[in-house]
Formats: C-alpha cells, structure tokens, sequence
C-alpha cells in the first residue's frame, strides 16, 4: 500500500493542482516586484508588470534568472524578505566565484522539511522508522535537509553526517537504521564497507535508501540495493530553490514526482529559451511558489531532463522528471560538489600558469576521482622532483580551497594537453552517469 | 670550473624518453654522462654531453622541457674508499649534496662523480682544499 504525507497535494486533480499554482505565482510574482529590486528591474526591462501575470498560462512572459544573475546578486539582492525575518542560510560549495548563498524564513524550512517528509514516506518512511542521515551538514543543503524532513515525519533521526563509514555501520547495527539519507556513491561505498567488515545486509536493519546530490545509474542503484539490501530512491533538489526535496521518487522508481505546490517546473530549449512540450528533452527550470525569503523566478538549472504526466501507479498526480540527463553547461558534480573548469582555470592563473590544462573525472571503486592535468613553463621546471612535487602540491592545496574537494594534479610538459581544431578539451568525464 | 647539466622532464608515458634521446642522436649529441630521477608521473633525465648548448637548442626547438643547471664535475679515486673521501669531505665542510652520479673514463685509474649542491662555491673550495681534483668544463664535454 501507498503511504502519503499530503495525500490531498500529493494525489490533488490537475484542475485544482493548477488553481492553487495560478494564486502562488500570482502573489509570488507581487511579492518579488515589490520586495526585490533586483526582480523589479528585470522585469521592467522585459516589459512585464505583475498585471500582466495572472495565471500559469503568462509564465513564460517572465524574464529567466541564472546562476550569473545569483552571483551579480550576491548576498542580499535577491532577498525578498527583511533579514530579521530571516532564519538560515545555506550555501553552494565552492568559495568564491560561483558560490550562492540562499535564505530561509521559519516559514521556508517548513516547507521544506515538509517536501523532504514527502520523499521519506515515499520511501515507506514512517514514525517508527530510524532514519540515517548521513549527507554531510553545514551550508550543505543534503544534511539538513532530510534531518528536517525526517524530524517532521517523526522519526528517530541520527544526524551522522558523512565520513568514519565503519562507525556509520557500527550505528546502524546497534540502533536499527531502517532509512538511510547520503548520496549514491557514498551509499555505495557503505555497501562496500559492510562486506569487507564481513557482514552482509542481514546484519543491518535498512529497508529503504533516499539518495541523492549527484547524477547516478540505474546500474548502481542496483548495485547498492543489492549490497544494502534495500529499495533505493532518488531524490532532487538544488540549494537555489531550497535543497533535496523539490523533486522525490516513489515506489515505482521510474522518475521523480516534482512538488507542484511549492515549484512550478518549465522544461525550455537552452539556446533560444522556448517552453518545449511535455515530453520534450531540455533544460529544467523552477519557479517556487512559495518560498519567501529567496523566491526563484523562473531558474534555470541547467539540468537538462524530461517532464512527464503519464499516469503513475503510486497513484500520485505530481508531475514526474526523468533523473537529469546532462548539463547546458559545464558544471560537474563531483563527490556532490559542484565543479566549474573555470574555478580551476582562475586558481592556475592566480598561481602563474597558464591556463593550459586539462581536468579528468573517474569513477574509482564508487568515488569519484578529480585529476588535474597542468602545462607548466621552463621557468617552472626545477630539475629536481621535489622541486616539481612542491608546485604540485601547492596547487592541489589553492584548488581545494576553492573547490572543497582535493584534485590530484599532475605538471606535465608545455603543449602535450591534447588539443582539438586548437582548442582544448578541457574536461573528460570517464564517469558513466547516465543510462 | 663548473660545468652545464641539462635537465629533462620527461612524462611517464610510452615513447617520451625514446623521443629525447633519438632527438639527441640525430643532432649528434654525445653523452658523457647521465642519471634519472624518477616519480610515479615523471621522470627527470640529467644529462652531461659534450655540447651543451647545442643539445638544449636542440630540445628547445622540440618543445621539450628543460633546464640547465651548474654542477660539479670531481675527479675521485676508482678505488674503494675513493667516493667516501669525497662525500665526507662535503659532510666536514656542512655542504648537502641534493643529488650525485658517477661516471668512468674508458681508460686509466679515475672515476668521476657529478655533484649537484646547495652551494656550488662552498663545495668548490671544500674539495680543492681536501685535495680533489676538479675538472674543467672542457675537459667533462670532451671525454
């Protein structure tokens, strides 16, 4: 059987579904003009006032925010509420360029822990349930995010964060961990842990996974469900509209139901920004509804995926998303962390090289693996290795700074990165995210 | 009385160091002497030739990556004893050797070690005083 949190939002009619959106966006659309000048000044400029937006149907009239907008915007300019107001913070990894800081009211965590207590029942989460959180906590969204969901769903949350996975298991066996939170490659290297500890899924209590803050196959989900021995769901989200929870997967596993209470999902074509139909591939953008300190018109996410109302045998109504197929752009994830080449690029040239270099991702025994790959000049090739092993780490350390995660770089010699039609491949992803 | 050492960086990749080297016999370098530092990513390939100049052009032209250093060429005993001689009369002055190789004449009783050392000058002065011989630039390249 079917367990719901909302099961009036959850399994709402379409008719009625589009009723409750066309008053949010209505107000939402008041409340941005008014309160953020930022908006206010977008919107002027495309010509629209919010009289000109009076149900679902006017949606595509608004102007698309961006992450470079989020940046320009940086801290407070696309607050809309007074900071008194305000409760908490999260932010995107990375610490400088490409960071966003997003803003939360009392009222916004709610909904939140409400959207992620979605996802834990989907998941055949209930009160009795011990629920393992083990994303990481801090600006990080993950952590927080399904503690709040699991708090709300009422049940026993052990806030463990990542990291020390034989003390994760350790807790799992004497507390009977039934749900576990984290992202799928740690997941998987819990899985892993488990069998060269010597024990097997019969030693543990999971029944259920939510995971998780980067791409994945269906090929590891069946992995780690066969490692854990659970049914593991995907969850989505991103820190810009709130965290994990804008979209949850439920018992069908066939895509991710998208809150249509709080975020209105447009699927458009990333070069000319055209609404596509349903069923079309492209990018995927959000608007909440209801978010009141840090409302998000019409955000690209740079994911690009499928929207679907083909019925789903959970019974819900929520319009579903297919697992993002890729991106517009360049990001990467690695290790859930959000990775521009051009973060890279700025540190190489802060540190005197030339921004001649190549970045290279694996996927080694579930982890994922960064390795930096750096032309250096005569003037930097000492002849002695630890001349060179120095600079290598001295690079390693102002990259990690910046990203949060550890690349491993390797000095190679001037003009041996490969080039294509003279422009260099900067990324090679060996990682096989996508089916 | 210091003599020219290329040092080359070579990637840990098939066909890097057969590269150098056929580069260096085409142009008609000859190598008096050399030695190869390795890592997991690298290699560092120092070498002693018998034009210096020419052979860095050489790799230059090629886009490899070089460096020229100064070392130290000392003549030592082809004995036993005769590289601890040296070695200890560089302890007794305080003077780190960062990295040292040997190589021999094809005729007579000597054997000669190439220094590389934090203070040329210092090390210089040590081993004259101590008594060893050191050999000219010259007289490296054209053995």
């Amino acid at each position: 059987m079917e367990n719901y949190w909302n099961k009036e939002i959850e399994c709402m009619s379409r008719e009625d579904m589009k009723k409750l959106q066309d008053e949010r966006l209505v107000a939402q659309v008041k409340h941005v003009y008014e309160n953020v000048p930022y908006y206010k000044k977008l919107m002027d400029e495309k010509g629209v006032t919010p009289d000109d937006i009076k149900s679902t149907d006017d949606l595509h009239k608004l102007p698309f925010l961006t992450k470079s907008d989020l940046r320009e915007a940086y801290p407070y300019g696309l607050l809309a509420k007074p900071l008194a107001d305000c409760v908490r913070i999260h932010s995107t990894s990375g610490t400088t360029g490409k960071r966003v800081v997003a803003f939360y009211t009392q009222h916004d965590i709610d909904i939140w822990d409400d959207c992620c207590a979605r996802a834990i029942t989907a998941a055949g989460g209930t009160k009795e349930d011990v629920c393992h959180v083990a994303y990481g906590f801090g600006l990080f969204t993950g952590g927080a995010g399904l503690n709040g969901g699991s708090h709300k769903v009422g049940c026993l949350t052990l806030p463990m964060s990542s990291g020390n996975t034989e003390r994760q298991i350790q807790f799992m066996r004497d507390l009977g961990s039934t749900i576990l939170c984290c992202t799928p490659s740690y997941a998987a290297y819990i899985g892993e842990t488990l069998h060269e500890m010597g024990l097997t899924p019969d030693d543990i209590k999971l029944k259920a996974g939510i995971f998780g803050a980067e791409p994945w196959t269906e090929e590891m989900r069946r992995e780690i469900e066969k490692s854990l021995g659970i049914k593991a769901y995907d969850i989505y989200g991103l820190t810009e509209t709130s965290g994990p929870g804008v979209a949850f997967e439920c018992s069908e596993q066939s895509g991710m139901h998208i809150n249509e209470d709080n975020f209105i999902a447009e699927i458009i074509d990333p070069d000319t920004g055209e609404v596509l139909p349903e069923g079309s591939k492209g990018e995927l953008v959000f608007t909440s509804i209801t978010k009141e300190a840090f409302p998000l018109l019409r955000y690209r996410t740079r994911d690009i995926c499928v929207l679907s109302r083909k019925k789903c045998s959970c019974g819900r109504t929520l319009i579903k998303m297919t697992k993002p197929m890729g991106r517009s752009d360049d990001m990467l994830i690695i290790r859930g962390v959000n990775v521009f080449p051009s973060q890279i690029e700025t540190v190489l040239i802060e540190q005197g090289y030339a921004p001649n270099y190549q970045i290279e991702v694996d996927r080694v025994n579930n982890s994922d693996t960064l390795d930096v790959y750096v032309e250096m000049n005569e003037e930097q090739f000492t002849d002695t290795v630890k001349g060179i092993q120095d600079k290598e780490k001295a690079l390693t350390a102002a990259i990690k700074q910046i990203l949060g995660i550890s690349p491993k770089v390797h000095l190679v010699s001037p003009k041996t990165i490969a080039r294509s039609e003279g422009k260099a491949v900067r990324v090679i992803d060996k990682r096989k995210l996508h089916d | 009385m210091l003599v020219k050492q290329l040092s080359v960086f070579v990637e840990n990749k098939p066909g890097k160091l057969s590269a150098v080297t056929r580069l260096l016999a085409d142009n008609n370098i000859d190598i008096r002497a050399f030695s190869v530092a390795d890592s997991r990513d690298f290699g560092i390939l120092r070498l002693i030739v018998n034009d210096p100049d020419k052979a860095s052009e050489v790799l230059k032209a090629a886009e490899v990556t070089i460096s020229v250093t100064n070392v130290i060429a000392v003549c030592i005993g082809d004995r036993p004893g005769g590289l601890a001689e040296a070695v200890e009369c560089l302890y007794k002055a305080n003077i780190s050797v960062e990295y040292m190789y040997a190589f021999v004449e094809k005729s007579g009783d000597d054997a000669y070690a190439i220094l590389r050392v934090e203070n040329n000058d210092k090390a210089l002065e040590a081993l004259t005083e101590g008594g060893f011989t050191i050999l000219s630039a010259e007289k490296v390249y054209s053995i």
